[in-house]
Order: structure tokens, then C-alpha cells, then sequence
């Protein structure tokens, strides 16, 4: 059935197909209205499941853990500050292997506050040992939600997930989207089985005990094989949900990049304006490419060093920074690179951020500056539309 | 039982008494019988608790105490085993029984 619906109630409608049986929540905008669909759905009988009202995003992820022990399928969201606020909590839920899956709202972080969009929330939270995926439409963020699960919860895996849609550009905005039928999804992700020792009075177990030194390290070993491991039925459950609902997702989704001496790799949303321009670059004879990074942990080295190792240059646009280095996508598709004997020049863009557009013309700078890496050297770190002269000037340079 | 679980999980109960704790101990509680009073406040204040209660005839008989009539209440020892030497019973016996010597190892 094609509805017509805003990226939160993708996550929202993800999370009622899933048959989420716990969500406990706190709003943030942009993500406010997937805790407000969630109420509205269960209000109306539509979904059966528990709404656990709490009174931070501190809160709102320990109650997450603690249903999640207890062995139901729990879901929630948040975004920026929200997520940041959850930072020392995220680390508990993977380091016990709950299969928790959190819609997140992409949006910058204060200061200045700012509620729009960009890629530095989940970013952030890189470390915390959940899994990363980032949907480019409304459609990707209500398939990957309800494939979060699957992933999530497998037996090889047991880690939890996060599933970006970008603030207001795809939180906010209607797109039309294939809902799938509940039998089907059912089906799908048959139902939940906790592979994992539970909370349960008849079968007690400590949960979240201490780990001393001699110990500690075989734990987060066990975290980094099911990250590994994780790799692997990813492209298991993408594959399985192409053959039964025919929408093709990969962690790396090339376009464009046989022939392609400038490959561009994007995340989210800015993806399909960036789809169309390299097409544009195609229909004029310019050997561009795109690839799109929907994976992001664990993050796909193998495949970004196959798809990309013919390129001369490879253009990363990202909506994120690390202050002292550089983006965080460039940071890691650079060490990807270190072990190729043959590999392209790679250069950072950093755009969009604070939910700064993201237009033609800021990718006809971007691919400026690639042409011209091709036969000389350039910045490694480029700021793309930025009015860098005012900044000067604040900063007393000028 | 295995330790490296999935998730530092400990799917069998009841195994703390397994960590044998009076082993962190640096200083030790000796309790002087021929002193003690019996009136049970290093028992009621100890947190593990390692002071156990003994309050069969026997025990209360065979243990000394500064006054016969006293070998009627019940009486009180430590179990080294998870005593770990916080000293509050040493802290709090009212008449000092309780001597607080460094850990011989
Ligand atoms: S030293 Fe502390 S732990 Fe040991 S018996 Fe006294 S109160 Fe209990
Ligand atoms: S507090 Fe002192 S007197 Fe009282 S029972 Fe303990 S050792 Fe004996």
C-alpha cells in the first residue's frame, strides 16, 4: 500500500510493523513525531505495545535496557542533544548485547543551537558499539528500520542499531512510501526470539555485572567479532528483503562508477540531489561517479576498496567534522585506503551543515576542486560554501 | 562455569559466595570474647555481612565471656572468608572487644 508520510512516521510505521512491544521515549525535535505517532497508534489500538514516558533520553535509553533484558522487541528515538545525552548509556546496551534499534532524526549539535540537519549526532556516537545505518529517502528509513531488526537480532549479531533520516528534509517532509503488509513483514522477521539470557524470576542471571581486568578486555573482544560478523548478515538480510519486497539496498551502493575517474561518496538524504547531478555530469560526457555509504558501522572497507580503487579521485561530501582532522567519513575511508598498494587520491568536503542546503552549485564546487586534484595537490580538508572571509575577520585574521 | 559469556552475562545464580572477598583485607577485626557483651551491634552494623550469628546451646556455652550469665545470648563471629576489613564493628563495639590489626599475609 503506498501512503503518503513524513520520515518520522516511517520510523514510527517501521517500528508497528516490527511489532515493537516496549518503546520508551523523550522528544526532540526533529524526532519529536515518531513518539507522537507511536502514542497516537497505540492510543487508537493500532499497535500493541507499551509507551514508557520518561523524563530524559538518559532515562529514556535505560528503560530501553531494561526491556530489552527483559526480552521484548524494543524500539525509540531521539536526535542531537538527545542522543548526546544518551552517549554513556549507548555504550550498555551494546556491551550487553541488546538488540535495541533507535530512530535518530540527524541534526547539528549547540552551539550555536541549531535544529536542522547534519550528520554530526550520529557521528558522535561512532564508538558506542552500535551499529550505523543512514536512510537517503523516507522509503529507506521505514525498510531499514524494520531490517534493523532482523540484523539486530540475529544470532551471529545481538548488537543494536541506529537508523539516521536527516532532519526536516526527510523527518519533516511527505514522501510517498511503500508500506509492506504486516503478514509480509511478519514473515519477514518471524517472531521475536531473545537469543540472549533474559531478565526472568524463574531463571535468575546477573545482567550487566562487573568486568574486572582480567575479564573486561574478552568482552569487548566478543563486541568487535559481532561487529565483524555483523558484515556478513547485512548483506544476508538486504538480499532477503530484495527477494520479497523488491527494493535493493546495499551497505555501498555504486552508481555510475565504471568507467568513473572522479567518484563522489555520499551519505543520507544529500545522496539523491547528488544522483541527479552526476547524471546531469554524465549526460555531458564527464567520467563522475557516486557512491553512497548506507552503512557507516560496521563500516564496509572491503567494499569501498573494491568499488573505488579505480578511481583517481575520490570526493568525500559529508555533513560532519572533527575539529583538528577533518570529516569522520574521510578519517576512515583514508585508513581504508593505507593498505592498497594502488589507491586514489582522496579529498574531504564538508557541507550542509546545520542544515545548510545542499545544491548544484555546491557539488560543482566539489567537483571543481576533484578535477583539479587529479593533475595537482589541494587542500586535503575543503569548506564548501562557507563565507570564510567573515570568519577571518571574527577570528581577527583579516 | 564459563566467565566470558556473551554480554558479561552470568546466567548462574548465587555463585558471589564463589569471590572469596576477606581476601581484599588489609587490616583484620579480632573480636576478645573474654570483653564481648553480646549485645550484637557489630553484627547488626557490618555490611557484607561477615559477623554470623551462632545461637545454638552449644556455641553459646563453649565461647568465653567476661560474665557466666552472659553464655545465655546468643553469640557473634567473623567469617574471615568475606570480611573485608572495613573496620565499622571495630568502630562501633561499645565496650572495644574488637581489636583492628594489620593483615599478616
Ligand atoms: S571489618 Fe567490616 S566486614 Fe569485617 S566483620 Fe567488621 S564490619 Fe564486617
Ligand atoms: S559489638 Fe562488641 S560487644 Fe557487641 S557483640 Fe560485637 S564484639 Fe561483642
Amino acid at each position: 500500500m503506498k501512503v503518503m508520510i513524513r520520515g518520522n512516521e516511517s520510523i514510527a510505521y517501521a517500528f508497528k510493523l516490527a511489532r515493537v512491544q516496549v518503546v520508551p521515549a523523550y522528544p526532540i525535535t526533529p524526532s519529536t513525531l515518531v513518539p507522537e505517532k507511536i502514542s497516537e497508534l497505540i492510543a487508537n489500538g493500532e499497535m500493541k505495545a507499551e509507551f514508557v514516558p520518561v523524563e530524559s533520553e538518559h532515562s529514556a535509553m535505560s528503560a530501553a535496557i531494561g526491556a530489552s533484558a527483559k526480552g521484548v522487541r524494543v524500539g525509540t528515538a531521539t536526535a542531537s542533544q538527545g542522543l548526546a545525552l544518551m552517549h554513556e548509556v549507548l555504550f550498555i546496551a551494546s556491551g550487553m548485547r541488546l538488540p535495541i534499534v533507535m530512530g535518530i532524526g540527524n541534526r547539528a549539535l549547540s552551539a550555536p543551537i541549531n535544529i536542522w540537519c547534519d550528520h554530526q549526532d550520529m557521528m558522535s556516537q561512532r564508538d558506542t558499539g552500535w551499529m550505523q545505518f543512514y536512510a537517503e529517502s523516507n522509503q529507506e528509513g521505514l525498510d531499514l528500520g524494520i531490517m534493523a531488526f532482523k540484523i539486530a537480532e540475529d544470532e551471529r549479531v545481538l548488537l543494536p542499531a541506529m537508523v539516521g533520516i536527516d532532519a526536516f528534509v526527510l523527518t519533516h517532509t511527505v514522501e510517498p512510501v511503500e508500506l509492506p503488509e504486516q503478514k509480509d513483514v511478519d514473515d519477514f522477521l518471524g517472531e521475536f526470539v531473545p537469543h540472549y539470557v533474559t531478565l526472568d524470576p524463574q531463571n535468575p542471571a546477573t545482567l550487566g555485572s562487573f568486568g574486572f581486568p582480567e575479564h573486561f578486555m574478552e568482552f569487548k573482544y566478543g563486541q568487535w567479532i559481532a561487529m565483524e560478523r555483523a558484515k556478513k548478515v547485512i548483506d544476508e538480510v538486504f538480499e532477503e528483503f530484495e527477494e520479497r519486497f523488491g527494493r535493493k539496498y546495499m551497505k555501498v551502493y555504486p552508481e555510475f562508477v565504471e568507467d568513473a575517474e572522479i567518484i563522489l561518496v555520499t551519505m543520507g538524504s544529500m545522496t539523491s540531489t547528488t544522483r541527479e547531478f552526476v547524471r546531469r555530469l554524465r549526460e555531458q560526457g564527464k567520467k563522475v561517479g557516486l557512491v553512497k555509504l548506507t552503512v557507516f558501522r560496521p563500516f564496509p572497507k572491503e567494499e569501498l576498496r573494491e568499488i573505488l580503487k579505480n578511481a583517481k579521485v575520490v570526493a568525500v561530501v559529508e555533513r560532519n567534522i572533527s575539529f583538528g582532522f577533518g570529516g569522520a567519513v574521510y578519517a576512515e575511508l583514508s585508513s581504508t585506503f593505507s593498505r592498497m598498494k594502488e589507491k586514489p587520491k582522496i579529498v574531504d568536503f564538508i557541507v550542509g551543515l546545520g542544515g545548510r542546503d545542499i545544491t548544484f552549485n555546491t557539488l560543482n564546487s566539489v567537483v571543481e576542486i576533484a578535477e583539479k586534484a587529479m593533475h595537482e595537490e589541494v587542500d586535503e580538508v575543503n569548506w564548501i560554501d562557507v563565507n570564510k572571509e567573515a570568519v577571518l575577520k571574527a577570528e581577527g585574521l583579516l | 562455569m564459563e566467565v566470558i559469556t556473551r554480554g558479561a552475562v552470568i546466567p548462574e545464580p548465587g555463585n558471589s559466595v564463589e569471590n572469596k572477598t576477606g581476601t581484599w583485607r588489609v587490616f583484620k577485626p579480632i573480636i576478645h570474647y573474654e570483653k564481648c557483651i553480646r549485645c550484637l551491634i557489630c553484627w547488626q552494623f557490618c555490611p557484607e555481612p561477615a559477623i554470623l550469628l551462632y545461637e545454638d546451646e552449644e556455641t553459646k556455652k563453649k565461647t568465653p565471656a567476661p560474665k557466666e550469665p552472659l553464655k545465655r545470648l546468643p553469640v557473634v563471629e567473623i567469617d574471615y572468608d568475606y570480611c573485608k576489613g572495613c573496620g565499622i564493628c571495630y568502630n562501633e563495639c561499645p565496650v572495644n572487644a574488637i581489636e583492628f590489626v594489620k593483615e599478616e599475609k
